[in-house]
């Protein structure tokens, strides 16, 4: 099936979020290991990384990556409930309540940054 | 001019799937009727315009499963479709269900789906000797609500069109045939509950399953598929636990 009429709808767009999460997350874990490995280089090198960090495009960066891991997280949780507790109609409510909690962790962050 | 002359005086503008796997589109101008179903609109087309259209149908009300196709870009019972709820602006786009061999124009091959059943050990399977007795079932146990949630299923095969595991994994068993495979987890007469669920819990089983819900969102008969496929999962997991898978 192709047809992107037919995948309209919330928990199809809930499986394409915590795919694309979980692969830009996967994408962004070489960057990390990079960054602590300037640990090991030295603190010189440290400061200096982490004050490029301190540049506002990095900042909202760093939203952005709070709220993939976010996501990723409630859509796992989200995932798990569906599949392991009794069967119920809470599919939407589920949904709403992972995306809620993934744009108000990444708003708090966001907040506490500036 | 009431609501409904008006609707009956206009016309509909509507793509058939012509051809087999390799086609094309073709436009037919069909009038516009009352209470119109999609079915009623291919019917004419095969009656008035064109008698060549191959397409399906038996029941026309909801009950055979044999008029599914894919309207507007979704997979619906055409018998049971309003022209009015899917086709606001007058336009429809009929062609054949997604996710199986196309025979000829809206006609699909529903062989592989149905084999999919059978290797679900889809069918009842009673204990032999065959008893002699009723067996006594009582409604509101948990297995019989269960079962009895899945077991409308008309075989429409809307919900196999819908899912992308299946176009991912042609091996995948499919919402329809796990669905069945619960319902008969569940029924307590049934003899083969061990090999049946060795049967889903493989590969091409339940545990493919991504929880899309295009399924559940999908079936006419507001069947979960997805419920029974995370029944399913469940007891794989115990009987896991338990050694006994
Ligand atoms: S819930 Fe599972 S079976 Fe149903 S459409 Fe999604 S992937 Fe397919
Ligand atoms: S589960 Fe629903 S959509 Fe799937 S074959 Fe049965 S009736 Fe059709
Ligand atoms: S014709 Fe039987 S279900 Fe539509």
């Amino acid at each position: 099936m192709s047809d992107w009429r037919a995948r309209n709808h919330p928990a199809w767009w809930a499986f394409l979020v915590h795919r694309l999460s979980g692969l830009l997350l996967a994408a962004f874990l070489p960057l990390h290991f990079w960054a602590l490995a300037q640990a090991l280089r030295g603190a010189e090198r440290l400061d200096g990384f982490l004050r490029w960090t301190e540049q506002p495009v990095v900042k909202l960066a760093e939203v952005g990556l709070v709220l993939l891991l976010a996501a990723h997280l409630t859509g796992g949780l989200r995932l798990l409930m569906l599949e392991f507790l009794a069967w119920r109609e809470w599919q939407k409510g589920l949904l709403a309540a992972a995306a809620g909690t993934s744009l108000a962790a990444a708003l708090v962050f966001a907040l506490n940054v500036v | 001019m009431t609501r409904e002359t008006e609707a009956m005086t206009e016309s509909l503008s509507v793509s058939v799937w012509r051809g087999g796997a390799v086609g094309a589109f073709r436009e037919y101008s069909v009038p516009r009727r009352a209470s119109q179903t999609v079915l009623d609109v291919v019917t004419h087309i095969q009656r008035r315009i064109d008698p060549t259209l191959a397409y399906r149908f038996a029941c026309r009300v909801g009950m055979c499963g044999s008029c599914a196709m894919t309207v507007n870009g979704v997979a619906r019972w055409t018998c049971r479709t309003h022209v009015a709820r899917v086709a606001p602006h007058g336009r429809l786009e009929i062609a054949p269900l997604a996710n199986l061999p196309v025979i000829r124009d809206l006609v699909c091959d529903l062989d592989v789906f149905f084999e999919k059943w059978q290797r679900a050990r889809g069918r009842f399977e009673p204990s032999a000797p065959a008893s002699t007795d009723f067996a006594r079932i009582a409604p509101d146990s948990g297995e019989r609500r269960a079962a009895e949630a899945g077991i409308e299923c008309i075989g429409c095969a809307v919900c196999y069109a819908s899912c992308d595991v299946v176009a991912w994994n042609p091996a995948y068993l499919g919402p329809a045939a796990l669905n069945r495979a619960w319902t008969l987890m569940n029924d307590a007469r049934d003899a083969a509950h061990g090999a049946r669920l060795r049967a889903v819990a493989g590969d091409a089983g339940c545990h493919a399953c991504h929880t899309q819900l295009s399924c559940t969102e999908r079936c006419p008969k507001g069947i979960s598929p997805t419920a029974g496929i995370a029944g399913l999962k469940r007891m794989s997991v115990r009987a896991l636990i338990r050694g006994a898978l």
